[in-house]
């Protein structure tokens, strides 16, 4: 019971600070000097580092998505729907989901290890002497440049994924390039790309903020930045579950009204 | 009555401008009083150094004297200023006027050594202007400490000695008038703990600084010194010269010089 106690008491006080870590952020990015620089730098290192990933993820999504449901719409007579019901799962849910939790792995972990290894080094606190505020250099550019990069990786994921579900298509089914992307594009509306796209700013958004408020909250010398780095994504893949329940809900009640 | 000693001051000090000024300064972790009244002169041109078991204040100290530690209590006047009443524009603009070597080098492993040198050249523009070619103060830097040969190279592949003297030169770039040394000996071998000390006097000479050195090194408190404090408890213990405190009769300063 006690040990139940101390687990709940010990998660408030962790969201506690996240939230104040994430008030310091939002006092931060709009106050001068911009980090303009850093930020362009982090933009092109997440990016860079993410892409073959996604790219590759996003292809055996729409490889396996359309193999899988073959046979159950062949069943049904239900083939031509195969462009339409794909699209759909990939733009609305399974690309977003998927690719930000990869996305997860690869970046929040970096940036935990990375700046859990500054912060026990002293080189945080060299950054500061040297007259810079470490937390807008570091942690504003970084969470800037996963908020701005994981729609356009979603983006790319997504077509990817499209492209992946295609070639099983055009496989089995003898289907041209132009037909099933025509299919696609009839099945899409804005009320599936909008929502979607409008999430994944979010997504970026948690990651970016838990791997920095891990690596910059690190403690414990060098077991303290493998922790870091892996509670980064942990907390950072559940709270992206989190928030696409939030993201569908709302998304579900608006257009309910 | 406790068993304070006070060795006073070195003849002709006292005449010098005060650089660093910390009166009453204390600091504490939860019930762990770390320092308890601590105080410190530092003059232009000194080499003052604290020595101090672990734990005993030493670090907390060096870090509250450049604003990165808030104390509970007390002043820290650096070249007159109190910079626990600076805004951070004020305190980054005082802080040029300082370098400082951290225990642990904190070169930024991802950057290059020319890099580590320019990041402070480009941040306190107010202080050299807008700089387009930096090589020249890079150069001159790194010379400064034997090593304009790595001015390519990462962190990483450098030895322990030379990280330090790069991180000295990354301290001196911006020509500060004051150094603080944190721990500069530890780690490192006894042949290359004396070059580091060599070089801090040769530096000292070349730039016109004044240093304060925090260690636990007897035989660098021996070489560097001009006057020293021992650090006991959070407070000031003892005061001299090194050798008015190499020859204490005090169990307690004995124990230093063992």
């Amino acid at each position: 019971m006690q040990k139940t106690t101390h687990l709940f008491k010990s998660f408030f006080i962790e969201v506690g600070e996240l939230s104040y870590f994430a008030g310091r952020f939002f006092r931060e990015v709009f106050s001068r000097p911009f980090e303009f620089k850093e930020l362009l730098r982090q933009c092109y290192s997440v990016g860079n580092r993410s892409i073959l990933l996604v790219g590759v993820t996003g292809f055996i999504i729409g490889l396996v998505l359309t193999l899988q449901t073959r046979p159950t719409l062949e069943e049904f007579g239900a083939v031509s729907w195969m462009p339409s019901m794909v699209s759909i799962s990939i733009i609305r849910e399974i690309g977003p989901v998927i690719i930000a939790l990869t996305f997860a792995g690869r970046i929040a972990s970096g940036i935990g290890a990375e700046l859990g290894s500054m912060k026990v080094t002293e080189q945080i606190d060299a950054m500061e002497v040297s007259g810079t505020n470490p937390f807008k250099f570091l942690v504003v550019t970084r969470i800037l440049a996963t908020t701005l990069m994981l729609p356009i990786l979603v983006v790319f994921g997504d077509a990817i994924a499209l492209y992946g579900s295609y070639i099983i298509e055009n496989l089995k089914g003898d289907v041209s390039f132009v037909l099933y992307f025509n299919k696609v594009f009839n099945a899409l509306e804005f009320s599936d790309i909008i929502p979607a796209t409008i999430k994944t700013f979010f997504f970026g958004f948690a990651i970016g903020l838990v791997g920095c408020f891990k690596g910059y909250n690190c403690e414990k010398g060098t077991v303290g930045v493998g922790l870091a780095a892996n509670s980064a994504v942990v907390f950072s893949s559940m709270l992206l579950f989190v928030l696409d329940f939030i993201a569908v809900f709302v998304t579900d009640i608006f257009f309910e009204i | 009555m406790n068993q304070k000693q006070h060795i006073h001051e070195v003849e002709g000090l006292s005449t010098k401008t005060r650089m660093l000024e910390i009166k009453d300064l204390r600091k504490s972790f939860g019930n762990n009083h770390v320092l308890n009244g601590f105080n410190l002169e530092l003059f232009e041109g000194e080499n003052l150094v604290i020595m101090g078991k672990s734990g005993s204040g030493k670090s907390v100290m060096i870090k509250c004297l450049v604003g990165l530690m808030q104390p509970d209590s007390g002043s820290i006047r650096v070249m007159g200023k109190d910079i626990t009443k600076l805004n951070r524009v004020e305190l980054d603009d005082i802080r040029t006027e300082i370098g400082f070597l951290f225990q642990g080098n904190a070169l930024y492993d991802s950057m290059t050594v020319r890099e580590n040198l320019e990041f402070p050249l480009r941040r306190h523009k107010q202080k050299f202007g807008d700089i387009k070619d930096t090589t020249p103060l890079v150069t001159e830097a790194l010379e400064s400490v034997g090593l304009a040969h790595t001015m390519d190279l990462m962190p990483s592949e450098l030895s322990g000695g030379m990280q330090k003297r790069i991180a000295l030169a990354r301290a001196l770039i911006l020509k500060p008038r004051i150094i603080l040394y944190d721990e500069p000996t530890s780690g490192l071998d006894p042949i290359t703990s004396k070059e580091i000390i060599e070089l801090m006097r040769r530096v000292q000479k070349q730039y016109k600084t004044s240093s304060l050195i925090i260690t636990h090194d007897v035989d660098c408190a021996r070489v560097v010194s001009e006057r020293m404090i021992l650090l006991v408890d959070g407070t000031n213990y003892a005061e001299g010269t090194f050798a008015e405190l190499a020859s204490s009769k005090d169990e307690q300063v004995k124990a230093f010089f063992k």
